[in-house]
This record gives structure tokens, C-alpha cells and sequence, in this order.
């Protein structure tokens, strides 16, 4: 069974963060960053360090299997609330044998495994798991639609090949198939690892950190959208106009809101239109919205959103300078309301900072390493050995390290490969 | 096991006759010969009765995808069958057709015959293959009918209807047989069986039938140009077919169409039987018409002069989408009646036999009142196999290929014995010969781990008989020793004398094991979590639609989909950890509530 650790605290600005370890090691590996434990159950100021160094000073508790949450050994740090102490707790743990970052909702699951949760914790367990569920989601659609997005397509493309080619020369011996793959495999692999090694050296990941978080503007064709956009940004980024349905794409636009990084997003007017090309880009902005971290409505006086605002969205009503100044109206040509939404907007963020980032890149980090490890390891059984069911092993636990990122691969989209690539069937 | 069973078939000598290419096993169906084997099912032995040309495909490669094959004298395989059929105590076959089931509410309790008696059972299984109405094509012409010959069965596909199950059509096609003695086999490359053939059945020891070569011929431009030329005439170009055929079984005209760019495709040339002088040309299956099937025979290097004895044809067919059934093969809303074979949705003899056994041993349970015997994906193909069929469908024929098992490595053909024969034992499936041999098999292959295991050595002191170590001063018993690439037993011999006395069969399965040692320790923990999935649960009726938390359509999927198990339900598509804690929770909470 794997020790497993994770951020318990919602993270953000709060003064204290606490991560919790459960499963054989997690004494072990607390005690490996801070010292003697104290007795279970009573807590200890510890001086907490990494391989390369000081940490943190933070508070050390333990709990006894069979006298924990999860019914296993359990070990919690309290941690200053800094994303980057945490962030580095994290890093530290992980690099520890048989440790790993836990998946959403193992604790509760090894709670309940274990017999440690009594019948009011589940059912109160609902809201938690379907916050979880829609992180989740919403971390796999933003992959999938930004850069990274692309770069994890070329990976999947390019292991499936790998996979398929390997496949080919096994499950299909005795048919017309090539019988030396392992050049175009080796290439593949290697195109790969090459990506794979790029991105976790932190190019792709630092670029994510400066892109920060999404703010979508939503809103009719003509409310001012673009209007309050170049307000916020001090300078004429999108195309503003007069005319309804200017912004036919999705225009972002970085920026610094407040001390956090933000990327703005300009979207298309919605309102049913027969124009096709407007037709997509509403389609698009529903789109982008729908996965930003937060959305701002803009609405004319007197009309509702055009679509139901979630609980943390923001509702402005716009030209406060025509409509008159008011609570809750803001006004792009005047400035009024700005600074009271921005701080609205940046407050909410503030709330959310970390939950999704610090987890995300390290599971992400994690994953790109784990990753790595095996394609080393495939391109050294085919150099050295040439044992193809064993090649083929470590590749499917390549794929498999990276399904967060590449999506799950399974054996159906390697026999499409072999029999488009193979005429089988001797 | 010790139930009372009754097989009706419409015609005796039907059984164990092989109506598609006289063939056994291969890559990932050999697997499933060696685990029907395992589990003392007949297939493995009658085909090593019946075997004329043993390969074992892969021979080169490592042993977890080894796959022994071998070409069966369609004569010898039919008689052995059928005279170990009529040897089976318990057994009963009886000569007749099954038109209808005996219903008891909404539960069947046998099955209505022909001549309008009844048989009442606790458990029936309903094995159609293609006649679930088939439709066989040459040509434009198409007819009725189950495979060249038989009739199809119409009247039972109407009360099957009446269930209301999920149906769809596949097709398959046969190529035409030639007469081998018209064949010019001089000019063609021969193909020999291997030197040591590899039988499949744990009890055999030596081949039984005289051995043959196959032939190998391929088409050429030719051939090519008069099917290209006739593709209207072909059944499935000619738009007579709806039915889905298997990707890895094209017909010719499919090749000569989607592979337009090769000008040549092969042909192995299989006889039928030692004393037959039918040849089936493994490759160029067809639904052309008869006329257009001699001209392109007739094109092919060898086959000049050759005749044609039965004309190739595609045959169409229903079959129930196998998400209806449970892991024990049972239908879901049919109790008491079991489906396996095509009627699945599978191709090939030995998905259908690992199907029976399945369905076989499950029925009997059922009616003798014993726990069902399930297998899982961790332990078998056979276990590959019933998951994937009921939790993915299919969408062309179901075969099986050696990539569709993620463990692999530790479900290999050589320990089908190890991994499955001490669950016959434990269900009562196993004879006094086969538990005798394989209990002395386990003793002698615990001695020799065990002696491998009780001394171990430095890296210099394996240096000394040429196994190169890093000088790591770690000391590594001859078991992992044996693990390394290129080291061999006799080289451990060298080093502990003691390891002679273990014999060779022995030798080589210690060598197996060892091999992919370290691969299986780090699949465990996966195994681990598969298993402990599986063994929650998840009741037929369990209520997915007022469990809070969920999305509607994680919901809605999973209450189409019906899991058996959490680890079924954690292959629905969009699952997350944290839904499946969340059902777990559910499950848990519902079995105190009964225990309460």
C-alpha cells in the first residue's frame, strides 16, 4: 500500500496550511523532515527540512493506525500558509520511496476501506466529492484547450504509434506485418521523451504560472465587453466599436490584477445570430467561459445574464455612466466601479489561489518524471535486449503516468492503429 | 461438479465439427486453450489428439507471448470430441431441436423441444454460434441457413425476441476449400511444424496424428484485377451485407481494396486432415459468386489447375450485446439463462469454449446451489475476455490478442496451471489424473524455488562462473540471479551443484518465472487495486439516481452501464476517484443497513 499526502487545508491566504500523510510510511517520511516525532496525538514545533534545506517551521502530529481518520498511520504538518513553502513540502514528499500526491477523494476512500467513517461523515461526504469532481473536470478541459493541450496530443499520437508498432510484431506474428519496428519506435519514443523532459523542466509549467488564472467577460453583443476589458488593461487591446458582434473570437489579454496574475478573456457577444462565422465564436466564448476560473457577467440595465451565473461569478451592470451610478454598475469610459471590481475579482481569485495551481503542477511534474523514468527504461530494454512484451510494458506504464495529461489510451486505439497501418488477416 | 446435464443438438455428428479454418490457438487464443485446459476442459487435449502441424508463434519472443497453435485433422478433432462428450459422466446428449424456453415467471426452467417435450432445468445455457438468423452470401445470392448445410433457427430467435435483448449483425466470411490433390505443390514454399512441438494440454506428452506441412502461395496483380473487376458481385460490395465483419479477418476483395497499394497478399495453404485432401487457403475469404472464386484461385501460383470443393461464402448473423450479461455469463434480466459463444458477439473456437466454461461451470453452481466462479482480469484471459464483453460490447467480433490483457507478463500460457487449476480444484471441476499431476508439478516446483532461494551469492562468487555483476556487494540468491538477462541454469548449477537434481520441465518454468520477476512485484499493487475493487459488489438494482454528488451524466452512464464491481464501475467513461468513493461509500452504508 502507498503512503499518500496531500494539501488537507483549502490553501489561498489563510495563515496556516496543513498537509496530511497517511499509510505505512507517513511517520517515516515526517520524521525524515523533522526530526524526532512527538508522542501520537501531541503536537511539536519542528523545525522542517528538505535534502536541500530549511523549509518552514511548523507543528508535527502524528496519530496511530487504527486511531486516525483513515484508520491508518497518520501524519499532519502545519505549515505557514505560503503557496511556495507548500509547494516545496510537496516536491519533498514526493521524491520519497513509495509516497505519492493522493488522488481526489483516497483519503475518505481508505477511511471508509478501513471501517473509520461512520454513516453521517458519508453522507455528508456528497459536496465534498462533487467539488472535487468538477476541479477535476474543469482542470481536464483546460489542458485539453490550452497549449499544453496540443503538446499532450502530439505525446498520445506519437505512444500510440510507439504502442501499436510494438503491438503489431506480437499479437500479429505471423501475418505481413514489418519485423523490425524498433528504428520508428526508438524515434518515437525519443521524440517524446524530449517533450516530456522540456516540459518538466519547468518551460511549459512556468509558462502556466505567468498565464495565472482565467477571467472570462460574458456578456450581449455591445453591453461592453471589450470596453471594460481595455479599461482593466490600461490600453486599447481589443477592437471596440459601435457595431453588435465585433469580437467574433475569444481575445485574451494578460495582466496584473491586484498583484495576481490574470488573463483576461474577451468574449464574443452572446445572442443567436445567423452569421457563421459569429455563430462560432458565441460558440467558442460559451466555451472558454464555461472554463474560466471565474466569470464576469456584464449586463444592460434591466436584463439578466445569458446564462445562469455560478456562485462565486460576478454580475455588473454596464454604462453606469448613461444609466446613472449605482451600486453594483460599473462604467468603462469613466472609471467608476473599477477599483471595487477589480478587488472583487482579485478577492475571489485570492480564495481560489493554490487549490487547482499547486496541486495541478505537482501531480503534473510528477507525472512528467514518472513518465520519463519509463520511457528510459523502454528505450533501454529495446537497445539492450530487444524483449518486445517487455518494451511494451514500460511504454503502456508511460501512458499510463500520463493519462491526467494525454487522456487514457487503451488497447482499442492500438488495433485501430495496426489494422489502418497492416493489412492483418492472412 | 457433479450436475446433470443435457446437451440438445440438432444433429449428433454436428458436434466438435469445425466449420471455420481447422485450426487451434495462436497468439492470446492459445492462452485460452491452456486455461480451459487448467480447468480440465477438453479442448486442449482433443487438440492435441488432433494436431497435424504444432507452432508456437512467437518462439523467439519471451514466454508471456508465446501462443501454441496447431493445425487439427478436422476428422479426428470431431470423433475425439464427440466420443469424450459421450464418455462424460452425467452427460446426455440428445438429437433434437430447441424451439422454445419453459418459462417460470420471468425466470427460464428449461427449454420446449421439437418433438414438444420439456426438459426442466435449474440452469440453461444457449450456445447458437451463427444460426441465430444467419444468412450465408455467395455472390448476390444469399439463403437461410446457420453454416454450409444446417438449417438456421428462426423459431428461437422469435422467442428471443420476446426478452427484448439488445441485438445487432455481424458477418464472417470463410474462404473457398480446394482440393489439395489438384494443388501443385512443388512449386510452392513449404511451411514444416516446429521441431519440438508445444502441445496445449498440461496432461499430453507427445503428438498423437501423423504430421504435415502447410503450403504458402500469394496472390499477385492478377488476382487482384479480377476481383477488382467483379467487386460488384461480391455480397459485401454488392450491398447485400449489413452485418460487421472483424477488421483482422478481411475478405480479399477488402484487401484488394484497402490496401490497393500491395500487389500481393499471402496465402497459407492448411490441410484438413492427414487423410483429407481438403486444403483451406488461409487469406483469401470471400462472398464473391463461384465463377469469379475459380478465375482468382485459378490466377495463383500452385492453384492453376485447382478445384474448388465448396465455394467461399460470408455468413451473417445476430447476436445479444453481451452488456446484458453478468460476469457469470447469466442475462441479467433472464435468470437461469445463460449465453456463450457468438451469440456474444466473439469469433473463434476458443473465445466460444473459454465462453462455455464460463457459462458451464456457473450453471452448474447455479443449479447446485454453490457460489458462482468468477474470473478476473488479474487471473486469466478468460477473465480479459468476460469484462471486456461486459462492460464494452463489442463492435466487430470479439477475438483475443495477447495486448488485450494489461498483466501480461504474469498471465502467461506456460502458468495457465498455476494460475487457475487451484480454483477448478476449489469448485470441483478438476478429475483425480490432472490434480495428482499437477499437485506433484507444485511440490517439485516448490523445491527447486525454494532451493534456488536458500543460498546466495556475491557478486564476485557469480563472477566465478561468468555471471557479471556491478560490484555492488548486495548477495543475490540464485532465483534472482536466474532473473538477469543471459544468465543460464547451468551456470547456476556451476555455482550450487544441489540445483542438478531439479529436472528440466522444472528448470524451464523457474526460468519463466523468474524472467519477469520484477515486472509482476510492480504490477502488484495494481493487481492489488483490482482485486479489492472487485470484491465490492454492486447489486443489480443499486439506486444510482438519488446518490447526491454525482453528475447527471455520470449518473445516467452508470445506470445504463450497470457495473458488477467498483472496479467495472471505475471503467465508465468520465469516472473520477472521487465518484467511486463516493458509490462506496453508498455500498457500504446499504450493506450495514442490511445487516442492521
Amino acid at each position: 500500500m502507498d503512503t499518500i499526502f496531500a494539501q488537507a487545508t483549502a490553501p489561498g491566504k489563510a495563515g496556516v496550511a496543513i498537509v496530511r500523510l497517511s499509510g505505512p510510511r507517513a511517520w517515516q517520511a515526517v520524521s525524515e523532515l523533522s526530526g524526532p516525532l512527538p508522542a501520537p496525538r501531541r503536537v511539536a514545533l519542528r523545525t522542517i527540512a528538505g535534502p536541500e534545506g530549511v523549509l518552514d517551521e511548523g507543528l508535527v502530529l502524528i496519530f496511530e493506525e487504527g486511531a486516525s481518520f483513515t484508520g491508518e498511520k497518520v501524519a499532519e504538518l502545519q505549515l505557514h500558509g505560503s503557496t511556495a513553502v507548500v509547494e516545496a513540502v510537496l516536491k519533498v514528499l514526493s521524491d520519497m520511496e513509495e509516497l505519492r500526491s493522493a488522488e481526489p477523494g483516497e483519503f475518505t476512500r481508505r477511511a471508509l476501506e478501513n471501517g473509520c467513517l461512520d454513516l453521517a461523515q458519508v453522507e455528508g461526504l456528497a459536496d465534498l466529492i462533487d467539488a472535487e469532481t468538477e476541479a477535476q473536470r474543469k482542470q481536464a478541459q483546460r489542458v485539453l484547450a490550452g497549449e499544453l493541450g496540443e503538446k499532450a496530443e502530439a505525446w498520445r499520437r506519437d505512444l500510440i504509434r510507439a504502442a501499436a508498432l510494438i503491438e503489431a510484431t506480437i499479437d500479429f506474428a505471423d501475418e505481413e506485418v514489418p519485423t523490425d519496428v524498433t528504428p520508428e519506435v526508438l524515434s518515437l519514443l525519443h521524440d517524446v521523451r524530449n517533450g516530456l523532459s522540456r516540459e518538466a523542466a519547468g518551460v511549459g509549467i512556468a509558462e502556466r504560472v505567468r498565464q495565472g488564472f482565467e477571467v472570462a467577460i460574458v456578456g450581449a453583443p455591445n453591453v461592453g465587453k471589450s470596453s471594460l476589458l481595455n479599461a482593466l488593461a490600461g490600453r486599447e487591446a481589443a477592437i471596440t466599436s459601435e457595431v453588435a458582434g465585433t469580437t467574433r473570437d475569444v481575445i485574451e489579454v494578460r495582466m496584473d490584477l491586484a498583484g495576481l496574475p490574470v488573463t483576461v478573456l474577451d468574449t464574443a457577444g452572446l445572442r443567436d445570430t445567423d452569421d457563421v462565422v459569429e455563430t462560432i465564436g458565441v460558440e467558442r466564448a460559451r466555451e472558454r467561459a464555461a472554463v474560466a476560473d471565474l466569470r464576469v457577467f456584464l449586463v444592460f440595465l434591466g436584463e439578466a445574464p445569458a446564462f445562469p451565473p455560478g456562485p462565486k461569478d460576478i454580475v455588473r451592470v454596464s454604462k453606469a455612466d448613461v444609466v446613472g451610478e449605482a451600486a453594483g454598475r460599473v462604467s468603462a469610459e469613466t472609471g467608476y466601479g473599477l477599483t471595487d471590481l477589480v478587488a472583487e475579482i482579485s478577492g475571489k481569485l485570492s480564495d481560489m489561489l493554490g487549490r487547482s495551481s499547486v496541486a495541478t503542477r505537482e501531480r503534473h511534474r510528477i507525472a512528467l518524471e514518472r513518465a520519463m523514468d519509463f520511457l528510459d527504461a523502454a528505450n533501454q530494454v529495446l537497445t539492450e535486449r530487444g524483449d518486445m512484451e517487455v518494451a511494451a510494458e514500460e511504454i503502456r506504464s508511460a501512458i499510463r503516468a500520463l493519462e491526467s495529461l494525454v487522456g487514457r489510451v487503451d488497447v482499442e486505439m492500438l488495433l485501430d492503429d495496426i489494422f489502418a497501418s497492416f493489412c492483418i488477416g492472412k | 461438479m457433479g450436475a446433470r446435464t443435457a446437451l440438445v443438438t440438432l444433429r449428433k455428428d454436428g458436434i466438435g465439427v469445425m466449420s471455420c479454418n481447422p485450426a487451434i490457438g495462436g497468439l492470446g487464443k492459445g492462452h485460452l486453450v491452456r486455461e480451459i485446459d487448467a480447468m480440465d476442459g477438453v479442448m486442449g487435449r482433443i487438440a492435441d489428439r488432433a494436431g497435424i502441424q504444432f507452432r508456437l508463434l512467437n518462439r523467439r519472443k519471451g514466454p508471456a507471448v508465446q501462443g501454441p497453435r496447431a493445425q487439427s485433422d478436422r476428422k479426428i478433432y470431431r470423433t475425439a470430441m464427440l466420443a469424450e462428450l459421450e464418455g462424460t459422466p452425467n452427460l446426455t446428449i440428445l438429437e433434437d431441436e430447441v424451439t422454445d424456453f419453459v418459462m417460470n415467471g420471468g425466470q427460464v426452467s428449461g427449454v420446449a423441444l421439437n418433438g414438444a417435450d420439456t426438459l426442466t432445468a435449474g440452469a440453461t445455457v444457449l450456445t447458437t454460434g451463427t444460426f441465430l438468423r444467419g444468412v450465408i452470401h455467395i455472390g448476390d445470392v444469399s439463403r437461410p441457413g446457420g453454416r454450409m448445410g444446417d438449417r438456421p433457427s428462426v423459431r428461437l430467435a422469435e422467442r428471443i425476441d420476446d426478452f427484448g435483448l439488445p441485438l445487432g449483425r455481424l458477418k464472417t466470411g470463410t474462404p473457398p476449400r480446394l482440393d489439395g490433390r489438384t494443388i501443385n505443390w512443388d512449386v510452392l514454399e513449404e511451411q514444416p511444424g516446429d521441431d519440438t512441438p508445444v502441445l496445449f494440454s498440461f496432461l499430453s506428452s507427445k503428438v498423437m496424428a501423423p504430421q504435415v506441412s502447410c503450403g504458402i502461395t500469394h496472390t499477385n496483380e492478377e488476382t487482384h484485377e479480377i476481383i477488382r473487376a467483379n467487386l460488384n458481385r461480391s455480397a459485401m460490395y454488392g450491398g447485400h451485407i449489413d452485418g460487421v465483419g472483424p477488421r483482422y479477418c478481411p475478405s480479399i476483395e477488402d484487401k484488394v481494396v484497402r490496401f490497393a497499394e500491395k500487389t500481393s497478399h499471402q496465402i497459407f495453404l492448411e490441410p484438413e486432415g492427414a487423410d483429407d485432401p481438403t486444403v483451406y487457403p488461409n487469406g483469401i475469404s470471400t462472398s464473391l459468386p463461384q465463377d469469379v472464386q475459380e478465375d482468382y484461385v485459378h490466377s495463383i501460383r500452385g492453384l492453376e489447375q485447382t478445384e474448388i470443393v465448396q465455394p467461399g461464402y460470408a455468413i451473417e448473423y445476430d447476436y445479444v450485446d453481451p452488456r446484458v450479461l453478468d460476469l457469470r455469463l447469466q442475462l441479467k434480466s433472464v435468470p437461469g439463462l445463460f449465453l456463450a459463444g457468438q451469440i456474444n458477439g466473439t469469433t473463434g473456437y476458443e473465445e466460444a469454449a473459454a465462453q462455455g466454461l464460463v457459462a458451464g461451470l456457473n450453471a452448474a453452481a447455479s443449479s447446485l446451489g454453490s457460489d458462482a466462479v468468477q474470473f478476473s482480469r488479474s487471473d486469466s484471459y478468460i477473465g480479459v475476455m468476460i469484462d471486456d464483453l461486459t462492460t464494452r460490447g463489442v463492435t466487430e467480433p470479439y477475438r483475443m490478442f495477447t495486448s488485450r490483457a494489461e498483466f501480461r507478463l504474469s498471465l502467461r500460457a506456460d502458468n495457465a496451471d498455476q494460475r487457475l487449476t487451484p480454483k477448478g480444484l476449489e469448485v470441483g471441476c478438476i478429475g483425480d489424473e490432472r490434480s495428482r499431476r499437477f499437485s506433484d508439478k507444485m511440490e517439485r516446483l516448490e523445491a527447486g524455488r525454494a532451493l534456488m532461494e536458500s543460498t546466495s551469492y556475491s557478486p564476485k562468487e557469480a563472477l566465478s562462473v561468468g555471471i557479471k555483476l556491478s560490484q555492488d556487494g548486495n548477495r543475490r540468491s540464485a532465483y534472482q540471479l536466474l532473473s538477469l538477462q543471459d544468465v543460464s541454469f547451468d551456470q547456476l548449477e556451476a555455482l550450487d551443484p544441489r540445483l542438478c537434481s531439479v529436472d528440466q520441465g522444472i528448470q524451464d518454468q523457474l526460468a519463466k518465472d523468474a524472467l519477469y520477476a520484477s515486472y509482476i512485484l510492480r504490477q502488484e499493487k495494481d493487481v492489488e487495486a483490482i482485486r479489492r475493487d472487485e470484491a465490492h459488489a454492486i447489486p443489480e438494482d443499486f439506486g444510482y439516481g438519488d446518490l447526491d454528488g454525482l453528475s447527471s451524466e455520470l449518473r445516467s452512464k452508470l445506470s445504463a452501464a450497470r457495473p458488477a464491481n467498483l472496479a467495472q464501475a471505475a471503467k465508465v467513461e468520465g469516472m473520477t476517484p472521487a465518484a467511486l468513493t463516493l458509490l462506496l461509500a453508498r455500498l457500504r452504508r446499504d450493506e450495514r443497513k442490511k445487516s442492521a
